[in-house]
């Protein structure tokens, strides 16, 4: 009996890394849009669930793997958030009055989103098919179940990638000095509106990766990104605004708790977790584990 | 115009759509506007908070089905008039809505409006996972056949909800031109400048959020008895956060016309929309005229008429004139 719940415990743990490493891809959109850039762009997750059905369509009528498929589709969702960012620094930034209708404005996005996608596909989950999807690895008692292993691989790939751009590049540079100091980027002969465009689109082209990972991890339909509103800005901000290591911490705290508690209480608890956390981590340490 | 003639006015014309209603005599008009009723009151109570002290709530959903939710409670427990029930939600969400006040207290902008999204997931997991009110599953509510003296039951509760908007309408307006309506407008034009020139920010704020919540929780309470059945999933829905945002920014936040307006509009459109196409594509209107409204209309319909009226442009343009 106690072998048993050891076992459980440890195959808990290890699910909830691998979970905690696929919301780091889901979050270091936002962590760039909310931490970097303090553009609160709560359609984030709706934009993942565009990526969801894209990849799906890929998927489903020309059989390529959905993760190729995403990064075939990177260049389009780099165009979608310029796009995006050009409108909303048009009607709500350049008036220093962003707050309450910018808000209302992703608000409207994330909606309107969703509306077309239930429209277009209707409300039946979809899925995907690739090779890994189905086989695990064994490791002793551990169960390493290949569609959480790559899309935490691929999450940990694009992390490490993005990190070394922001600190390695000089336009990543740029996007972290944006954050900080918009005249002394302007005296560095930068715009600070088309950096934080460039920041902007990145964010939204992760959308199409994370996208490809959801839709291999679980089947999706057009509402499921109403859960991870929440999820991703508790992760962001538990990890600390502007801290790209401090939200891969959080996204495996968020993880590990989360595959925890529905192993234990049940699923139905966990969606909670994450928004415990948030409410947590606002009232006692808003600047988060490694905050700025 | 003084509190009292207002007031008489308002009665006066409610009395009307009553009358004119029961004239008709078709059901369907009570059905729909029963909801057009609902969500001229959730508007006039997303606006209390949001319009007028600018705190942005997206959990409206959780405060409308916590309302819902004490009526499924007592429909199960032991039946009660409806509007004691409404009552009863009122208390309760304005209780989660003095919660919500706390919270207020530590996060400003964005943070509140994120930490609202993260309370509301919180009440429908609780919801979800409390078996008495029906669970995952739902519940049904069988509603009784007729109503004491008005007959059918569903002119019952168009007549409970349209008494409500009444109140909901006179309540805003008179926040609006008191004492408390000029500390609200203070905290939304500038928190810290208002908190030094000695505005309790923080006991307006508590009122704010649980007023809101209160009228909130009074809009759901009949809602049970309206549909025949409630489930988290629909009560909880996006549908309802969205649309007590939309219609408020629409009509015009700040002023009690401006959710009127916009609740009458939006609501009866989507009414329309959803018997004459379909009810996606009615909510699909309701994004795009939002985000339409927030891009080029700032300050919504009742924004555009000051515009372009030449009654009220001298106030506008000498606001115009302080702004940088």
């Amino acid at each position: 009996m106690m072998n048993v719940s050891i076992d459980l415990l440890i195959n808990a743990l290890v699910a909830g890394v691998l979970l905690g490493g696929f919301y780091a891809a889901v979050t270091i959109g936002v962590s760039i849009s909310f931490g970097i850039l303090d553009i609160v762009n709560i359609a984030h997750p709706a934009f993942i669930i565009l990526g969801s059905y894209i990849a799906y369509i890929l998927n489903a009528r020309l059989g390529i793997d959905p993760i190729v498929a995403s990064l075939i589709m990177l260049p389009a969702f780099y165009g979608l958030g310029g796009l995006v960012y050009q409108i909303y620094h048009a009607a709500f930034e350049r008036h220093g009055q962003e707050s309450l209708r910018g808000l209302a404005f992703f608000f409207g996005l994330l909606f309107i989103t969703e509306v077309v996608l239930i429209l277009g596909f209707g409300v039946d989950y979809r899925y995907v098919t690739a090779s890994y999807i189905g086989p695990s690895l064994h490791w002793g008692v551990v169960d390493l179940p290949l569609r959480m292993l790559v899309p935490c691989l691929v999450s940990l790939a694009l992390f490490i990638a993005l990190q070394a751009f922001l600190s390695g590049t000089f336009i990543g540079r740029a996007i972290m000095a944006v954050a900080q100091d918009q005249l002394a980027l302007q005296l560095m002969a930068c715009s600070p509106r088309q950096i934080k465009r460039i920041a902007f689109a990145i964010s939204i082209a992760t959308t199409s990766i994370a996208g490809a990972l959801l839709i291999v991890i679980q089947p999706v339909e057009p509402s499921i990104g109403r859960e991870y509103i929440g999820r991703v800005f508790a992760i962001c901000v538990l990890g600390g605004l502007g801290s790209l290591p401090g939200m891969l911490i959080g996204a495996m705290l968020v993880g590990i708790v989360e595959s925890l508690t529905s192993t234990f209480y049940g699923p139905s608890w966990a969606p909670a977790v994450a928004f415990g956390f948030l409410l947590i981590t606002l009232a006692l340490r808003p600047a988060g584990l490694l905050g700025r | 115009m003084g509190f009292r003639v207002f007031l008489l006015i308002c009665v006066v014309l409610a009395a009307g759509v009553f009358g004119m209603a029961r004239f008709i005599g078709n059901d369907y008009a009570f059905f729909a506007g029963y909801v057009v009723l609902q969500f001229i009151v959730m508007a006039q109570a997303w606006n209390i908070l949001g319009g007028y002290t600018g705190y942005v709530n997206f959990g409206s959903a959780a405060f409308f089905a916590l309302g819902a939710y004490t009526a499924v409670f007592f429909h199960k427990f032991h039946p009660l008039p409806i509007p004691l029930l409404m009552g009863l939600g009122g208390v309760v969400s304005g209780l989660a809505g003095l919660g919500m006040g706390y919270l207020a207290l530590r996060l400003r902008g964005a943070f509140f409006a994120i930490a609202t999204l993260a309370l509301a997931v919180v009440l429908q997991t609780l919801v979800v996972n409390w078996n008495y009110v029906g669970g995952s599953r739902g519940a049904y509510v069988i509603r009784p056949e007729s109503a004491w003296l008005i007959g059918n039951y569903v002119h019952y509760l168009f007549l409970l909800m349209l008494a409500l908007a009444v109140l909901a309408i006179v309540t805003a307006r008179t926040i609006e031109r008191s004492r408390l309506g000029y500390g609200f407008a203070a905290i939304r034009d500038d928190e810290l400048a208002a908190e030094a020139a000695g505005v309790p920010t923080l006991r307006l704020k508590l009122i704010a959020t649980t007023l809101s919540g209160a009228f909130m929780g009074m809009a759901g309470a009949p809602f049970p008895y309206y549909i025949g059945y409630v489930q988290p999933t629909a009560a909880f829905g996006l549908d309802y956060a969205v649309n007590a945002i939309a219609m408020p920014m629409i009509g015009g936040t700040g002023t009690w016309i401006g959710p009127l307006v916009g609740a009458i509009l939006v609501a009866s459109l989507q009414q329309w929309a959803t018997v004459t196409i379909s009810s996606e594509l009615s909510l699909l209107v309701v994004g795009f005229l939002l985000v339409g409204f927030v891009i080029v209309a700032p300050g919504g319909i009742v924004g555009l008429v000051g515009r372009y009226l030449p009654a009220s442009r001298g106030g506008r343009k000498s606001k115009r004139a302080d702004a940088p």
